[in-house]
């Protein structure tokens, strides 16, 4: 039990990261490997959060009256995860307006075919 | 082969992985500079929501360079996909009874949520992008429920933008040139703590950058959508 | 909790990896969007309500959106 309690979260984002990263080396599909980028993506995500997990703690936001600054999680991993989603959405965006592009001019979203093919 | 090349490799990360998680426990206050922000952020900027604080406050410049690469990003997207050439309309299903009710009624509360997400980014859990995705979620279901709608109106939607990002950039300066040296300095009054009218100008940027995001996620999906009908 | 927790983590893994196995492209898409769900619960659970709040919204519904523009602009399916 003491085992899950330290190393749950760890477990899953370290789970995320190797099975998308998995993905990303192994498929040839274009659309597959950025699916394979959005769920390492989810899995950094997570990893740096439980990083700033303290136990026991409260969100870092002085709503009540009782919460004091000492048992509060560390707020930095926070905002740093806050903005490197809503980036994210805009990078997958790009990728997959690149997508788009490589079918219509190739008609293929295999990789291997479009390297075979000429430019 | 290839499978077997990248399982090993995979498996090499995940011992180094195990041997650095080892050193790294779970549950315990690891940076020292957490401590100073959620001791002295309340006095330092007046938000109530500490990670608020550190986004705008403490760190508004990295905010500013994050706000660009969402922009560059849709910029590009808009690029890669202007060249191609626009096709006839093809069959497109009409929505259901249930999905056009129900935009009728939910879109102006998802547009109200939004907004108080972002306008209440220093008090409580939310802010700017948040709010931003949530106005943008909105417009795709505008989009999956009216057929033959009228485009986002771009000029209107670049209007937001740009006039978000300049809001942000001349609040910075004002700050730069009234009171001490640096960038983004909070010049209006701090307020009465746990209020509305509080915080100087994080909550000011705070709308400035909500408007930007949520005008530049639904032209995201406007573009992406656009050259397919 | 901890027990809530570990079933919400296995789940959230066998959603990645049926990700990873599904030739059909809207499938593993869904799958993926599940992960971003699961994940949006956890940030909750470790007291980070601003980043559950933006993992609800964007990694659930816009990437998702995203996604299946994309695909229905090219293919279902991978071959």
């Amino acid at each position: 039990m003491s085992f899950l309690q330290n190393y749950a979260y760890y477990t899953g984002a370290f789970g995320l990261i190797l099975i998308g990263l998995f993905i990303m080396m192994t498929k040839r599909n274009y659309i597959k490997i950025i699916i394979g980028l959005s769920i390492l993506e989810t899995g950094v995500n997570l990893f740096l959060i439980a990083v700033g997990y303290i136990s026991g703690g409260t969100a870092p936001i002085f709503s009540r009256s009782g919460i004091t600054a000492e048992k509060m999680v560390d707020p930095v991993p926070q905002a740093l995860v806050l903005t490197a989603i809503v980036i994210g959405v805009a990078v997958l965006g790009m990728a997959l307006a690149l997508a788009i592009r490589l079918h219509k001019h190739f008609g293929t979203l295999n990789l291997l075919e479009i390297r075979e093919q000429r430019w | 082969m290839k499978k077997g090349v990248s399982i090993i490799l995979l498996l090499i990360l995940l011992w180094g992985v195990v041997a650095a998680l080892s050193e790294m426990p779970f549950g315990k206050a690891k940076l020292e500079v957490a401590g100073h922000y959620t001791d002295y952020g309340k006095e330092d900027t007046g938000a109530a929501n500490i990670v608020t604080s550190v986004v705008l406050g403490y760190r508004g410049f990295d905010t500013l360079g994050e706000v660009t690469v969402l922009f560059l990003a849709c910029i590009g997207l808009a690029v890669v996909l202007s060249t191609l050439k626009k096709q006839g309309c093809g069959a497109r299903q009409t929505p259901s009874l249930i999905l056009n009710t129900g935009f009728r009624f939910l879109f102006p509360l998802i547009l109200l949520f939004g907004t108080y997400v972002f306008m209440h980014g220093h008090l409580s859990p939310g802010g700017g992008f948040q709010g931003g995705a949530v106005i943008a979620s909105g417009f795709v279901l505008m989009y999956l429920s009216v057929p033959k709608i009228k485009r986002l109106n771009h000029f209107v939607s670049t209007l937001f933008e740009s006039v978000g990002g300049l809001i942000f950039l001349v609040i910075g300066l004002i700050g730069l040139k009234l009171g001490s040296q640096y960038f983004l300095n909070n010049f209006l009054p701090n307020g009465e703590f746990n209020t509305l009218l509080s915080a100087g100008i994080i909550p000011v940027i705070y709308i400035a950058i909500g408007f930007k995001v949520g005008s530049e996620l639904s032209k995201i999906i406007d573009v992406l959508l656009e050259e397919s009908e | 909790m901890i027990i809530i927790v570990s079933v919400l983590i296995i789940i959230m893994l066998a959603a990645a990896v049926a990700a990873c196995i599904f030739k059909d492209l809207l499938s593993a898409t869904i799958a993926s969007c599940m992960v971003s769900l699961i994940a949006a619960v956890l940030f909750f659970f470790l007291q980070a309500p601003d980043v559950a709040m933006a993992e609800a919204s964007i990694g659930a519904a816009l990437v998702t959106a995203v996604f299946v523009i994309a695909i229905r602009r090219t293919r279902r399916y991978e071959e």
